[in-house]
């Protein structure tokens, strides 16, 4: 019993130990950000490899998202003659939970678990130890260019995930099912509206986009510089950033689409 | 060793959390000279050039270097401090996302206002002398380990530094390559008028090399001297690691129960 105290008491004071560590070193983060808009040219190196590189599985798994919920929408909608509604259904799953949500998991899984390889590799090289003994500080030369340019990458992936997963929902209620096109659009423009739903969802997704960056440079930087140490990093940051865009969707959902502000 | 010293050590003691690591050490490095820190595998002598490089703190004692106690210096302090040093990682540590020119370039283009064209011509001549102009285009992943160690050297020599300092520069290099390296070392402290430490195990390729040795047992400086002095020390240590014997102070079998008793003969018997 009391051996499992002594665990339990260890596991708790680590896990708040890490938590008052990843604290520090956000707050150091941003406090050395400059770099990485002073270089802007650092920052797009790392928007190409987090947000371009991640282009093909974010628009292949848009368009079929929006296809599928259109057959499913249409399934549901026939039976209570709302076939039309169809553009409202798939525009508003798709902007205000499933683009942010789906794209932010893919982008975890695609370009977070690759900044944490990167960054963990580099530290397991001493290449870190070499920049830091050239005088160049490793999270101001290093982490925060790709820090940022996951951040701002996100939003940008989530909007093109829903835009492509709109176009698919037109593709099968319309060309393929024959669902009007003219009350598909026009149903869809009337009802999605810019404040509520559109920033919104690009809310959800920047905070997602901070989220899955951060979580993903500080597993890397904190990696044991071994392969076990690294893999384990990776592990970690997928696993880590799928449960925290989860939680915070619930989170960000209860306080833009309830009470007052839902439509 | 009438030199002035670039890096003195007095009283040091450190220590990993609570476990001891280096005990008592006093060490003074001339300028302009060659000096190794030798000693086993886990004696403590990475762990003091770190603290030379000022990338760890003492527990206790002292560590002046470049005329700075480096645990007086808050972080400006150490890195302009760093940027009057180079040095050369185990095994090379080169930015694996950057071509070798841009490698060498690094540090020209973090601390200087430099135009491309300057340093470009300065990368070529750190690259012509530790003779790999020709891969200035090549990735690290092209290059063997020897050349990879060379192209860690010039961009540690990158901004003309006043202490070099190398980690086990000549670990898991060829015959060919190891020479090649030994007498870079040699030759670039020379040129540039630049001290070197380098800390390393391999004695037959150091002692021609250098102009004083210190050797390391346990976290304390066992013996010192010049290569000359060393092979006459009579510390039985010294003697053993220098002749690489595989026995003596350093035992060759690690401390065990009796033989027979492992083998279940001592009962029989």
């Amino acid at each position: 019993m009391r051996a499992a105290l002594t665990h339990l008491g260890a596991a708790v004071t680590a896990g708040v130990w890490r938590l008052g560590y990843a604290t520090r070193f956000f707050g150091y983060l941003l406090w050395h950000s400059g770099t990485a808009f002073r270089r802007f040219r650092l920052t797009l190196r790392e928007i190409y490899f987090a947000g371009v590189l991640s282009l093909i599985i974010i628009l292949v798994s848009g368009l079929f998202v929006g296809m599928v919920l259109a057959l499913q929408g249409y399934e549901t909608l026939q039976r209570y003659g709302s076939s039309e509604a169809l553009g409202i259904l798939v525009a508003l799953s798709l902007v205000r939970e499933l683009g942010p949500v789906v794209a932010g998991l893919l982008f975890a899984s695609r370009a977070g678990s690759a900044i944490t390889a990167e960054i963990g590799l580099m530290k397991a090289t001493e290449q870190l130890s070499a920049m830091e003994m050239m005088a160049v500080d490793p999270v101001a030369r290093v982490v925060a260019p790709r820090f940022w340019g996951g951040v701002i990458s996100m939003p940008l992936l989530a909007a093109l995930f829903s835009a492509m997963g709109i176009f698919g929902g037109y593709l099968v209620g319309v060309v393929l099912i024959g669902v009007d096109e003219g009350a598909f659009w026009s149903q869809m423009q009337a009802a999605v509206d810019v404040r509520n739903d559109i920033l919104n969802g690009v809310i959800k997704s920047a905070v997602f986009g901070v989220a899955v960056t951060f979580i993903a440079v500080f597993e890397g930087y904190d990696a044991p510089p071994t392969a076990e140490g690294v893999s384990g990093a990776t592990t970690r940051t997928v696993v880590t950033s799928s449960l925290a865009i989860l939680a915070l969707d619930f989170v960000l959902t209860a306080l833009m689409f309830t009470g007052g502000n839902a439509k | 060793m009438a030199a002035p010293a670039i890096a003195e050590i007095e009283d040091l003691t450190f220590a990993y959390d609570r476990r001891p690591v280096l005990h008592a050490i006093r060490l003074a490095i001339p300028r302009g000279k060659v000096v190794a820190i030798m000693g086993q595998s886990g004696c403590g002598k990475t762990t003091l050039l770190r603290i030379i490089a000022a990338a760890l703190m003492p527990s206790s004692g002292r560590a002046r270097v470049l005329g700075q106690l480096t645990s007086e210096l808050d972080r400006d302090g150490l890195y302009a401090l760093r940027r009057r040093m180079g040095m050369l990682f185990q095994f090379g540590a080169l930015f694996t996302d950057m071509s070798v020119y841009d490698n060498v370039a690094f540090q020209m283009r973090e601390h200087t206002d430099l135009s491309e064209d300057t340093i470009r011509d300065l990368v070529m001549m750190k690259l012509e002398a530790v003779g790999l102009r020709g891969a200035a285009e090549l990735m690290p992943g092209e290059l063997s380990g020897g050349m990879a160690r060379r192209v860690a050297l010039a961009r540690a020599i990158a901004l003309d530094p006043q202490l070099i300092l190398y980690d086990e520069p000549f670990t898991g290099l060829d015959p060919i390559a190891l020479g090649v390296v030994a007498r870079l070392v040699r030759q670039l402290n020379d040129s540039l008028g630049a001290t070197s430490i380098i800390v390393t195990h391999d004695v037959a390729e150091t002692l021609p090399l250098v102009d004083y040795v210190y050797f390391m047992a346990d976290g304390r400086v066992v013996a010192q001297g010049t290569p000359a002095d060393v092979h006459r020390s009579g510390v039985a240590f010294v003697e053993q690691f220098v002749r690489g014997e595989i026995d003596g102070p350093v035992p060759f079998h690690y401390p065990a129960a009796g033989y027979a008793a492992d083998l279940g003969l001592a009962q029989a018997a």
